[in-house]
């Protein structure tokens, strides 16, 4: 299944630079469309004004934390629920208003709501013999699924004759061997131990290749997302963060709350003082992307990955600290440093065996490279 | 304790003893009695002795075949009507009846606070020639000038259905209530309409409850006299009826207990065919 990243990385080129916009217009033909989707529940405004438009044949992520109305989102586009406001097309068709059942749209659900009293055959079968397929055809179609998500030989058993890996499979087949336009899924891979979930992760990804629908996947997980998303929209209170590739949303968050989603970031106040540069608070004027500071002025917060840190002095931007803690975790050390402008995390690749310092209270000047810095508005506040 | 501890085994038939012996005394001697007198032979004035009369039984099933017959076709249809009437009530409550649930369940058996007898005497009561519902089915014309409800098998077949309802809507409203929402979601997600949903994944997965239901109604409609006492006439006798009566006022002992086999046996009968046409599985869930 390793190819498939390759191949996605292959399909998808990821610009070296920082984009300017992480909303490139690069989509093509949408296969799914909401303009302007609100959903209220009473009072609870679960999804505000929400416009969006995902690629035929991607993947797709919906991420974000309990309650940001990802799942909402999801489940109006297949038809569990229907917005309040706006509209919401599946090609050229306008679906709004649709029950679930006339929508060319199959759902992976998360507790996977397989029919325990059929078997993993008609658990599969259950979609093609309500759109009138029959016999013969049934068979080859359920079968021929059944060998892509690796379930064959266990069409007689019953769900509860399954582990939890072989149930989440069944649940995939059952929606795709309807050949839907749009495959969603909503957090199918969260019963699944971590071992499990992250083989699964990957063949997720080789199934959507092979087949070729797009797939719109909501998780809280932005690990998983990264790993398997070819678009990601990162959402908060009802409303698109941002959305861009993985890259662009790891590399140039365009706000405190989607560097803190996806992945560590260090965080430094300061006031932009030319088209390039920001005085950091308590501590020394570093250089930025003009592009990151996008016309900004006053207070800003410049953003650092801690795997872009040197512990050395090697870089253009420099500051000086000691070292407060460090924890070996393997592939990586983890170091937490005192500075002027706060305490800022440090991961130190381990090239060599003993490479870095080790001893706590070691001084050190950290350093970066101005490229790999990005900054967002002051104000914001972090998630969690 | 420590007697427990040595001999750990014994506790699972220690915990078992109360019940059988329970069973044992009050189940399994008369049974064995009601056996013994089946097979007497003699009379009330002279007194019965045990002589292998296996004719009781053969009289049983000649002179009584239309009673039986009765039976059967009484309880089936109470059986039916009440599953009729209780799969939407019971559907209703599980899955509209919100936070008022509990109190609908409590309308189901408010009936049980009162005894069966009087409850089936107020139908009496109720349908009677004199009564206000014969009088108004009179005067709409449904009936006609000396029509009556009463000694109908209608009125029999209808007390049936409404004192074994219960009995068939508390199984099923257990067996609906357990379904998984999300299963109809996902049945609507592969295309199936809410009537489609309905017919593939609710009534199959509310089957147990079906058969619960069924069982727990048929049986004891199948043996029940004071229906048929009270709201029906000779014509409407069912084999409860010529038993008790065998019993209680003729004191033919050997005729009555032959024929309470009969029922029996032919009531396993057909619930072993029942439970194997529908398949034990649904039995048990």
């Amino acid at each position: 299944m390793g190819e498939s990243i390759v191949l996605s990385a292959v399909r998808e080129p990821q610009t070296q630079a920082p984009p300017v916009e992480s909303t490139p217009a690069r989509v093509k033909t949408a296969d799914v469309r909401l303009v302007g989707v609100t959903k209220r529940f009473d009072d609870v405004v679960a999804v505000d004004d929400l416009s969006l438009e995902i690629e035929r044949g991607s993947f797709f992520a919906l991420l974000g934390p309990s309650g940001c109305g990802k799942t909402t989102t999801l489940r109006m586009i297949g038809g569990f629920e229907q917005p309040t406001e706006g509209e919401i097309f599946l090609g050229d068709r306008e679906v709004s208003g649709l029950p679930s059942y006339k929508r060319d749209v199959n759902t992976v659900f998360q507790s996977y709501a397989l029919f325990p009293h059929l078997s993993v055959l008609e658990n599969v079968a259950f979609g093609l013999r309500r759109r009138g397929v029959k016999g013969k055809d049934v068979q080859t179609r359920v079968r021929d699924m059944l060998r892509i998500v690796g379930l064959e030989g266990l069409e007689g058993r019953r769900p509860r004759q399954l582990s939890g890996g072989q149930q989440q499979r069944v649940a995939l087949a059952r929606a795709l061997v309807n050949r839907p336009r749009v495959l969603l899924l909503d957090e199918p891979l969260g019963a699944l131990d971590l071992k499990l979930r992250k083989q699964m992760q990957l063949e997720l990804k080789g199934i959507q290749h092979e087949v070729g629908i797009t797939f719109i996947h909501v998780t809280h997980d932005q690990e998983e997302a990264m790993t398997m998303a070819d678009r990601i929209a990162v959402m908060n209170a009802g409303r698109i963060e941002q959305l861009g590739t993985p890259t662009e949303l790891y590399e140039t968050p365009q706000t405190a709350y989607v560097a803190g989603f996806l992945g560590v970031s260090n965080l430094i106040a300061g006031t932009v003082a030319g088209p390039d540069r920001v005085r950091l608070h308590g501590g020394p004027e570093v250089r930025v992307p003009p592009a990151a500071l996008a016309g900004r002025s006053g207070e800003v917060a410049v953003g650092i990955r801690p795997e872009k840190i040197d512990l050395s002095g090697e870089h253009e931007n420099r500051i000086d600290g000691r070292v407060v803690e460090s924890a070996y975790i393997g592939v990586a050390t983890q170091y937490v440093v005192e500075t002027p402008c706060g305490r800022l995390i440090v991961y130190s690749q381990n090239t060599q065996p003993g490479s870095g310092p080790s001893a706590r209270d070691h001084a050190t000047t950290l350093s970066w490279n101005p490229e790999s810095t990005f900054v967002v508005n002051s104000m914001e506040e972090e998630p969690k | 304790m420590g007697f427990l501890h040595r001999h750990r085994g014994l506790t699972p038939y220690l915990l078992l003893a109360p019940g059988l012996l329970y069973l044992g005394v009050f189940f399994a001697v008369p049974l064995g009695f009601l056996l013994y007198q089946s097979l007497e032979s003699g009379n009330f004035d002279v007194g019965y002795s045990f002589t292998w009369a296996w004719g009781n039984y053969w009289h049983a099933i000649r002179g009584y075949s239309s009673q039986f017959a009765r039976s059967f076709e009484y309880a089936g249809l109470a059986t039916v009507l009440a599953l009729l009437f209780s799969y939407p009530l019971a559907y209703w409550i599980a899955f509209r009846g919100g936070k008022w649930r509990n109190l609908f369940l409590l309308f189901i058996v408010a009936p049980f606070f009162v005894t069966y007898l009087i409850r089936t005497l107020a139908w009496e009561t109720i349908l009677a020639d004199q009564g206000p519902v014969v009088r108004f089915l009179r005067d709409i014309g449904i009936l006609g000038s000396g029509g009556r409800l009463l000694a109908t098998s209608v009125a029999v077949v209808a007390g049936l259905t409404y004192n074994f309802l219960p009995f068939m809507a508390l199984p099923l409203y257990v067996s609906l209530e357990q379904i998984d929402q999300r299963l109809i979601e996902a049945a609507q997600d592969l295309y199936a309409s809410k009537w489609k949903a309905f017919l593939r994944v609710t009534v199959p997965l509310s089957l147990p409850g079906v058969v619960a239901g069924t069982l727990l109604t048929f049986i004891p409609a199948a043996g029940d006299f004071i229906n048929a006492e009270l709201l029906g006439s000779t014509n409407q006798h069912m084999i409860g009826n010529v038993i008790q009566s065998k019993f209680l006022e003729l004191i033919d002992y050997p005729a009555a207990a032959s024929m309470s086999f009969v029922l029996m046996a032919t009531i396993l009968l057909g619930v072993a065919l029942y439970a194997r046409a529908v398949g034990t599985e649904k039995l048990t869930g």
